[in-house]
């Protein structure tokens, strides 16, 4: 039996086992958890927004869970700095798929998109539009 | 089980009778050890079910012609033949068909529990019940201001026998048990269960869905008040499970659903009752599926449960023994023997459960990665997921070494 599964292919395994910017941020603009509690993911989400109080700054994560649920959040961290919360909002799983460069098996997208939800519900809710503790993708 | 009897079933022979397992997926035939959430189904099930459809599909209940007659036959034979096979003496007036073991545990929580619970009762459960028992007699708790209780699982995945006799008391009205969980392989002593649970007068409702598939049950040995399974875990169809009850008990409840076919007399004010076990099976039965349940129990018998049984716990002590030699997972549940079913559930260090069976799916192995339905118990071995395999009578030794491949695959890519 080979090394050649379509899932898993070398970025997610690196992002998985080398996570980029992973812990927390002193002083974030907001922070919000997402879980799904079925699967045992969650992420922590870490955000700092610059001046302007529109563009992400820094993104830092923390979490716990399966490899596409943790590299996706490592890579989305990564990919949002610079951009505006109005671009967060449009982002679809799509994006994330794409991001991840990879298949994403039906049952495991919930997985894949847990991070980017976490992302748009803090920065939604830190925007007055949005009122939830926990974020979840597992309803979807 | 001598070895003898063992060697005399023939998996080759009995492959052949399933289609799906020929199925290849990326090039790789598929090893299929997800039989604890559903089993497959062999041609013998798959004819009589179109057998049904192609000759004799009729509705059931006084029909007058030809078809319904012989429909209604088939269908009402079909629980006498349940009975037949969970040794319940009284036939078909104490077996009730449900869509499943998980609606049988509803019909007594609505029918019975709504009725005869109320604050100072007691529910008993252990903490490997499913969530099919779990959260239905929880939330029957929750309705009657009944209290629940749950018998606790040792370290070694056993029921803490000392603790169930301190759970049980004389409040205590009803104990739903597990006789195999889905999660830990542990087979329950359910017979002390039960024994422990008449002392004290409480009903007892024995959870058999990972047990009737495997192994020879006896309802009236274990003298269970109610015992349920489903269909589809014992190479019958989905849509169709049994709830067998004491005739008295079940004569004494109260329907919770109504409809057409459950009633002897209506008019605009009231209605009666039909007899058991019809006045529980409102509306258009699973006609098909009863046909197919016969079907596969005839299969099953065929074969022999005994001989089924062996053949699962000597896949279950090959699989517990490969993998427990592997330092690096994390096996659940006792020691093989009989005092374990056939599946094992276990983590791979450092490889999430999920993430585990999407490798095993690449290479066509279809294992279950989650809680089981039992998040409670997982919460207690500390984990969120695990991977079960189950094993059935089509499974062979080579399967389980195409399952420890994989797990050296995942190792290899998350190393």
């Amino acid at each position: 039996m080979g090394l050649g599964s379509d899932m898993y292919r070398q970025q997610i395994l690196d992002h998985y086992k080398n996570p980029r910017n992973y812990g927390e941020l002193e002083d974030p603009t907001f922070t919000h958890i997402g879980e799904n509690p079925m699967c045992g993911d969650e992420i922590r989400m870490d955000v700092v927004l610059d001046d302007d109080e529109e563009t992400i700054e820094r993104v830092a994560f923390k979490g716990d869970g399966c490899a596409i649920s943790q590299a996706s959040a490592s890579m989305l961290s990564g990919k949002l700095a610079g951009k505006t919360l109005e671009e967060l909002h449009e982002m679809d799983r799509d994006d994330v798929i794409d991001m991840l460069g990879v298949d994403i098996s039906p049952m495991r997208v919930k997985c894949a998109v847990l991070a980017e939800k976490v992302a748009q519900d803090g920065a939604e809710i830190y925007q007055g539009d949005l009122d939830v503790d926990k974020t979840t993708t597992e309803d979807d | 089980m001598s070895q003898q009897n063992l060697e005399s079933l023939d998996v080759g022979a009995i492959r052949e009778e399933f289609p799906i397992l020929q199925r290849e997926f990326n090039g790789e035939q598929l090893v299929y050890l997800d039989n604890a959430a559903t089993t497959q189904t062999p041609d013998s099930v798959v004819d009589a079910m179109s057998d049904y459809y192609r000759e004799f599909n009729a509705n059931v209940h006084r029909g007058i012609h030809h078809l319904s007659q012989e429909a209604s036959v088939a269908y009402e034979e079909a629980h006498d033949r349940v009975a037949e096979f969970i040794g319940a003496s009284g036939g078909r007036e104490e077996v009730i068909f449900t869509k499943n073991t998980t609606e049988a545990e509803n019909l007594v929580a609505y029918s019975w529990g709504l009725n005869e619970l109320g604050p100072g009762d007691e529910i008993v459960l252990t903490e490997m019940e499913h969530h099919a028992s779990l959260v239905t007699w929880q939330q029957i708790g929750k309705r009657t201001g009944a209290d629940v209780k749950y018998i606790r699982v040792t370290e070694d995945g056993r029921l803490d026998m000392d603790h169930a006799r301190e759970c049980i008391t004389d409040d205590t009205a009803m104990l739903s048990a597990v006789h195999v969980s889905n999660t830990l392989g542990t087979v329950n002593p359910v017979s002390e269960l039960v024994d422990i649970a008449h002392d004290h007068d409480a009903l007892a409702f024995i959870d058999g869905a990972q047990a009737v598939p495997n192994r020879p049950v006896d309802v009236e040995a274990i003298d269970a008040d109610f015992y349920a399974f489903s269909g589809h875990k014992m190479s019958g169809p989905t849509g169709i499970g049994a709830l067998y009850g004491k005739r008295d008990l079940l004569e004494e409840m109260q329907p919770y659903l109504y409809g057409g076919g459950m009633i002897r007399k209506v008019t605009f004010e009231d209605s009666t009752w039909d007899d058991l076990p019809w006045k529980f099976e409102p509306g258009t039965p699973q006609i098909a599926e009863a046909v197919g349940l016969v079907a596969a129990i005839d299969w099953l018998e065929e074969i022999g449960m005994e001989r089924i049984q062996a053949h699962e716990e000597e896949i279950a002590r090959y699989a517990y023994d490969r993998l427990t030699a592997e330092p690096d997972v994390e096996v659940y549940g006792p020691e093989p023997g009989p005092e374990r079913g056939g599946l094992v559930g276990f983590n791979l260090e450092s490889v999430h459960a999920h993430d585990l069976a999407s490798i095993m799916n690449d290479h066509a192995v279809a294992i279950r990665a989650g809680d089981h339905c039992t998040q409670p118990l997982h919460d207690k071995l500390g984990v969120a997921a695990s991977a079960r395999a189950s094993f059935y009578v089509y499974n062979t030794k080579e399967e389980v070494d195409k399952l420890v491949d994989a797990i050296d695959d995942a190792r290899q890519l998350f190393a």
